[in-house]
């Protein structure tokens, strides 16, 4: 057979009545509420002016299972409830730090935005991320969220402009 | 209503072949080709201008391949009930406008299947009026019409909807101007780096010219890869028409090596 491709079929926005479809709340819940071992992770998606996106849809989806979604409230916030994962290595056996991918949808995008959350109490693993480290030092603290399990996360996205989110091609 | 998270993830996929083997580098889940997606900064979609990321990118080392990357949430077969798949009943009684049916396969570049993957779909109705807060445009509401679904795809990676043809909607973005007739879908396929959201055309629509979400796709082959074609042999007698609309995701392509229908 020869080798072939399918042509991909193209991205376009997930417009301004996302809500129809992606944002049924117990979708925040990659596990119970107030479960053992749960952990909030929530933070503000803002634009270039700094003002609030609140027609954005956030995923988070972790290599143990969980996955979790929340569209942005007026304000521009959202929250997922889920469990910190484990660090696992890469395909090449590199170890990595424990983190979410992440998937940002909103009108005026015109395709998913890729970012990372990582753990601002796992500061000797982060040190050591492969990924981490490919990103310029003044950027880094973009794609970590500080907190502990007890008290949950804070991660922020500034889709753009002053301390914009570091933002990745798959 | 408590959080039931078995109702969206049964479990874990990851997509692991061995380094060295014939199998396919599932690292690399090759983007597409330039021109494929439209760019983040286009100024003919006003709404971009102050989302768009200022900065580039950076691209994840495919040697480094992270297997969150390559997995994705698998939502089980209980999760998703046929009903979802119908848009056009209501709580009154069923839906205004054209039914159809809309199925396609879902794919990856290299031909694959993926069954059991998520589809999800929202619309305007017939008088392309959106069942939305946002929605203010004198547009027709019809009770019976919410305008969001839902299915799997089954075993021969394939989806079908039942609904009413969407009517075209009018926006801000520049004067006079209107959304052709689309139907939202949100696909997930086998792995994080597939993820994918889009909207589906139709062939006989005369706003296309003045459309920038279509326009801002540069290939006008990949363009033509959004505008659903008519199939008669989709249509049912006194039913509903239908049209065919297949997804393509990211995958790598096949090698002479590679057995017909592995993964």
């Amino acid at each position: 057979m020869a080798e072939r491709a399918l042509g991909h079929t193209p991205s376009q926005t997930v417009g301004p009545f996302l809500h129809l479809a992606l944002a049924d709340p117990a979708a925040r819940f990659a596990v119970p509420a107030g479960s053992a071992g749960a952990v909030v992770v929530c933070g503000r998606v803002t634009d270039g002016d700094g003002a609030p996106v609140p027609d954005a849809v956030i995923e988070t989806w972790q290599i143990d299972g969980m996955f979790a979604r929340c569209p942005t409230d007026a304000e521009g916030k959202y929250e997922v409830h889920t469990a910190k994962p484990p660090g696992v290595p890469t395909r090449d056996g590199t170890p990595q730090a424990p983190h979410l991918a992440v998937s940002v949808f909103a009108r005026g995008l015109f395709d998913r935005l890729v970012t990372r959350c990582y753990f601002g109490d796992e500061a000797e693993a982060n040190a050591a991320d492969p990924t981490l480290a490919t990103v310029d030092a003044d950027r880094r603290s973009t794609l970590v969220a500080d907190g502990t399990p007890e008290r949950g996360y804070r991660f922020d996205i500034r889709l753009q402009g002053a301390n914009e989110s570091v933002f990745f091609t798959l | 209503m408590g959080a039931d998270p078995s109702r969206y993830v049964e479990s874990t996929v990851v997509v692991t072949l061995g380094k060295g083997s014939a199998a396919p580098d599932w690292d690399s889940f090759r983007p597409p080709p330039d021109g494929t997606h439209p760019p983040f900064d286009f100024p003919g979609y006003g709404s971009t201008r102050l989302r768009h990321p200022n900065g580039e990118p950076i691209r994840l080392d495919p040697g480094k391949a992270d297997p969150t990357d390559l997995s994705g949430p698998v939502f089980g077969h209980g999760s998703v009930r046929d009903a979802e798949a119908d848009l056009t009943i209501g709580a009154g009684g069923e839906a205004i406008g054209q039914r159809i049916i809309v199925t396609g396969h879902l794919l990856d570049a290299g031909g694959r299947p993926i069954p059991s993957s998520l589809v999800e779909i929202w619309q305007a109705n017939a008088s392309g009026r959106y069942r939305h807060q946002s929605d203010r445009w004198p547009g027709a509401l019809d009770p019976n019409f919410i305008g969001a679904g839902r299915a799997l795809t089954d075993a021969e990676s394939s989806y079908r909807f039942v609904t009413v043809r969407p009517g075209a909607y009018p926006w801000g973005n520049h004067r006079n101007a209107w959304r052709p007739a689309h139907i939202h879908f949100s696909v997930f396929g086998r792995a994080f780096a597939q993820r994918l959201v889009t909207q589906m055309y139709f062939p006989d629509d005369p706003l296309f010219f003045q459309d920038p979400m279509l326009n801002a796709i540069a290939d006008p082959v990949a363009r033509g890869r959004l505008v659903a074609a008519y199939d008669h042999d989709v249509t049912e007698p006194e039913w509903a028409l239908g049209y065919r609309f297949d997804i393509v995701l990211r995958g790598p392509a096949r090698t002479p090596f590679e057995e017909p229908h592995d993964g």
